[in-house]
């Protein structure tokens, strides 16, 4: 984890919204998402299956479904990514800002070689001929630790393991050593201990390269071990952001420390795993008011009725604190301990 | 997974649980061309029934003082007469019946076959199953028009033997179909259970994997009905379907083209109570397969 | 993968042999049929049959001598026309049919891939609509009821074109006829083309290669257009199959004398041995046909390979 430093930030996110047309009206997948990231930073999102995360990074891209809209402002060097003509937005995207996605048996193209699938990365955008493309995908396959590239790299994708696929997306985004990666889940599909090595490489060519991530991920152990800051989602909407002792240490949102409490600890006399009770939202059926309020012990009828909006939380911030912490919640910060504490004492 | 609209969208817009039936029913109404196929299919059905029933004429009469005259209302000749005064509207019925009755015992010949044999060589695995569906691919690569052809000439022209031709090609489809679904209810626990305790391998069969392939069963012969009318419009346009007396629409097609310059209509009518059939057929196909697959794109 | 090609050519012979003694047997089992020596045929074409299928001796060795004059491409003698052999009558209408059918088939699957790609990349929009729709006219309506809507246009309102007949080197006779043909498989590989591709395109592979800064031109011929392929090729196997049946019906509405035309000539004037040797022939056509799909399909997916 870098020390934040006071330059600007490479990618600013100003309320972010993403929404779906279907045939039973319109649905609204994200609400009003906003960060900034500094160069060399990694930003966090986290949430459960359906919570938005995904489709932030994909309207980041422009990658959205055919019936999904974006709008907010996505502001990278001074343009909005959202307003981008497509050409414009291609000179960006795989350049300066790559993705990696969650499944690299899917991601990968089958029929095309892995030096093809490399190469042309770097013959679009940087104009290098095929030989000279050849070596520099070599050389970040090398820096992904693929054993033997030269004999791989002719092969197809179903002829890697899991692992080393991801490896592959990961070389092949670093490619023209882009400012900001965004990493949708890249290590869900894979084994613990590939996993740890995917994210030990990740942190290393950050180190090497400075890329600003923005990693998604379900996972708080990831979160703890990579992230500067840290991004909560719940029901398309942001329910606590700040930076990442902020969040493991002072959490001050009922759907964060329930998260946190959820997490198995081999310490302690707990008997039995504390799970939130409910299930998360169906998208197109949203409740009004705040999203958690369903699952939420503190909840209580403005929350049905009320979206909180977020805000920054005063003090109990540290004086070297990078990130001022926000969350979106009705109580205050002194109730939603207070009650934890007694449920402590109950449980 | 595919950049559509994400999952827990789609999820949320399906209704809370029904009985899978009532389900296809109503997904199938809400197909409106499925749906007004189904109506005009019955209406031509019932006019071929009842029709040569209502007219003055019958297919055979002929007519020396209105031969080869164009549509008219006078002496209810709303579809023409043929060059031998025959009226065309009652022909065209009564081909409508032959062709009808001919694509409805087809289709259930190759259903049964289709699915008998598709059933037994799922349920069987093994050798049993590879012999059966190499069968079945050898089958595939023939073209089925020839050996209809060859088994014509060489049976001659019985009506019977001409279902019996058509539906030795139409059976295929549905065999593999059935094989494959039997497969995977093969696998399921309650087939196992059943095994274990000892029921005979064909009760297996016909009481556990036939009830539940009905589904796919039902789509594959809405599927089937038009392929095999078509089938026995194309032998019949090229002379060798039913015989006369018998007429049907493919015959009523084939003296139609031949005399197309000088009188249109012979063709019109019979060629478009054919199309209009056999659009109707697929749109109901098509709409029974969105309402009963579940796994439709 | 010339193993593969192997073992597939060795496995289509069982087929052949197959439909070859099926029919074979058909003809003689049949009571009144061809080989039947109690029936009464002229003396020529008596001592046709019996040169060519050795009627005299028993069952077993007839077929072998079958067999063998089929090796060496005889495919017997006609049962009406003592003056011609059936290799004689395929000779003269092979080269009409494999004109049409080989030019309406490559029109047909370029124009097909053409616009299917076309339609797929505008899904939903009026142009898309109106592709889809002039689709299922080629596949729903049939080709002896199109086949005269077109002579009706083109040849009656509009006297443009001959209704029917043939000519080696008059062109005019052979746009309609292949029109038709081509009008009726285009329709199909349009459609399964458009499917594809409109599947392929919504895969993750495909939004990867959209990450990547691509545009859409490379990610549609290079990255999307390989595997929208395979369904297509897979489909020309049964495809050309089912457009013989239409090329005879095609023979038979233009009058065009091709193996359509034989064949069924030689089923209405019960020429059980032309038959017969007209439709091993097709067979075997077919069956070369269908291998010849397989092995591009191998060739296009790298994951067969075995």
């Amino acid at each position: 984890m870098t020390t934040p430093s006071p330059k600007a930030p490479v990618l600013q996110v100003k309320d972010l919204q993403v929404q779906f047309a279907t045939n039973d009206g319109p649905v609204y997948a994200v609400n009003g998402v906003s960060f900034d990231l500094a160069r060399g930073q990694t930003l966090g999102i986290v949430g459960e299956s359906g919570s938005g995360k995904s489709q932030t990074a994909l309207a980041m891209m422009g990658l959205l479904a055919r019936q999904g809209q974006a709008s907010g402002q996505v502001l990278y060097q001074g343009q909005n990514l959202l307003t981008l003509a497509p050409d414009a937005l291609n000179t960006l995207r795989g350049a300066h800002i790559a993705m990696v996605f969650q499944d690299p048996m899917t991601a990968l193209n089958p029929y095309l070689t892995v030096e093809r699938q490399m190469t042309e990365v770097l013959q679009w955008h940087k104009g290098l001929d095929r030989r000279a493309a050849r070596q520099r995908a070599l050389a970040m396959l090398d820096a992904v630790k693929i054993p033997d590239a030269a004999g791989r790299i002719s092969r197809y994708p179903h002829e890697f393991s899991g692992g080393m696929r991801q490896r592959v997306m990961l070389a092949m985004s670093l490619l023209c050593e882009p400012e900001i990666l965004l990493a949708d889940e890249p290590t869900t599909a894979l084994d613990v201990t590939v996993q740890a090595q995917i994210l030990a490489l990740l942190r290393e060519l950050q180190r090497d390269l400075g890329t600003a991530i923005v990693l998604i991920t379900h996972d708080l152990g990831v979160v703890a071990g990579v992230c500067d800051q840290v991004l909560v989602m719940y029901g398309g909407r942001v329910m606590e952001q700040g930076s990442v002792e902020h969040i493991f240490a002072r959490a001050a949102h009922p759907y964060t420390r329930g998260l946190l409490q959820a997490i198995p600890r081999m310490d302690g006399e707990a008997s039995s795993l504390r799970a939130i009770p409910g299930t998360p939202p169906l998208m197109a059926q949203l409740p009004s008011g705040c999203p958690f309020a369903p699952r939420c012990a503190l909840a209580d009828a403005q929350c049905s009725q009320e979206v909180p909006v977020l805000h920054a939380i005063a003090a109990s911030q540290a004086a070297d604190e990078p990130f001022v912490a926000h969350r979106a919640c009705h109580r205050t910060v002194a109730q939603v301990l207070h009650h934890e504490v007694l449920e402590a004492g109950h449980g | 997974m595919p950049t559509l609209i994400p999952k827990s969208v789609i999820e949320a817009a399906e209704p809370a649980q029904r009985s899978p039936w009532l389900d296809a029913r109503i997904r199938f109404m809400r197909n409106r061309a499925a749906v007004v196929s189904l109506l005009i299919l019955s209406c031509i059905v019932l006019a071929c029934l009842l029709g040569p029933l209502l007219l003055p004429y019958s297919y055979e009469d002929t007519d020396w003082n209105q031969m080869g005259i164009a549509p008219t209302l006078t002496g209810w000749h709303l579809f023409g007469t043929d060059e031998l005064g025959r009226d065309l509207l009652v022909r065209t019925l009564v081909g409508g019946r032959i062709s009808l009755t001919v694509g409805l015992l087809a289709t259930l010949v190759s259903v049964s076959l289709g699915v008998a044999w598709g059933a037994v060589a799922g349920f069987m695995g093994g050798r049993v199953d590879a012999l059966m569906m190499r069968i079945v691919d050898i089958l595939y690569a023939i073209p089925y028009l020839l050996i209809a052809i060859m088994m014509v000439t060489i049976l001659g022209r019985d009506f019977y033997l001409v279902v019996l031709t058509i539906s030795a090609f139409s059976w295929m489809d549905m065999a593999r179909v059935v094989r494959g679904q039997t497969l995977s209810i093969r696998s399921k626990e309650y087939v196992e259970a059943a095994r274990a305790i000892g029921v005979p391998t064909w009760r297996i069969i016909f009481s556990h994997v036939v009830p539940n392939l009905l589904g796919i069963v039902v789509i594959y012969t809405s599927i089937t009905v038009p392929g095999v009318i078509l089938t026995e419009s194309v032998l019949s346009f090229l002379g060798l379907g039913v015989q006369e007396p018998m007429t049907s629409w493919g015959v009523l097609i084939h003296d139609g083209a031949n005399v197309m310059a000088s009188s249109p209509w012979m063709i019109w009518f019979p060629g478009a109570a054919l199309t209009i059939t056999l659009y109707c057929a697929n749109f109901i196909g098509d709409g029974m397969r969105d309402a009963l697959d579940p796994k439709e794109r | 993968m010339w193993k593969y090609t192997l073992r597939r050519v060795l496995a289509t012979v069982p087929a052949l042999l197959a439909v070859i003694t099926i029919c074979y047997l058909m003809l003689h089992a049949t009571p009144g049929g061809p080989f039947d020596t109690e029936r009464k045929v002229s003396a020529a074409v008596l001592a046709n049959l019996q040169a060519k299928y050795h009627l005299e001796l028993p069952l077993w060795q007839q077929y072998l001598y079958y067999l063998n004059s089929l090796l060496h491409g005889d495919l017997g003698a006609s049962f009406r026309y003592a003056d011609w052999s059936v290799n004689d009558l395929v000779a003269k209408a092979l080269p009409v049919s494999l004109t049409i059918g080989g030019l309406s088939m490559l029109m047909a699957v370029a124009l097909g891939v053409s616009l299917g790609i076309w339609a797929a990349l505008r899904q939903n929009s009026a142009a898309d609509y109106l592709l889809m729709l002039l689709g299922s006219v080629g596949t729903a309506v049939p080709s002896f009821v199109l086949g005269p809507v077109l002579v009706m246009v083109f040849a009656i309102w509009l006297p443009w074109l001959p209704s029917g007949g043939w000519s080696d080197h008059e062109l005019r006779f052979w746009v309609l006829p292949i029109a038709l043909l081509t009008l009726i498989n285009l329709s199909t590989v349009g459609r399964v083309m458009r499917g594809s591709l409109i599947e392929v395109m919504s895969s993750n592979f495909i939004r990867t290669a959209r990450a990547k800064g691509l545009p859409m031109r490379i990610v549609v011929l290079r990255h999307a257009i390989r595997p929208a392929l395979l369904p297509v090729v897979s489909v020309l196997g049964p495809l050309a199959i089912s457009s013989m049946t239409a090329a005879v019906v095609t023979e038979t509405l233009f009058s065009i004398p091709g193996l359509g035309k034989l064949i069924v000539n030689g089923a209405s004037n019960r020429d059980y041995t032309l038959v017969l040797g007209l439709v091993i022939l097709v067979t075997v056509v077919a069956v070369l046909l269908n291998l010849l799909v397989d092995l591009a399909y191998a060739y296009l997916d790298p994951k067969i390979r075995y």
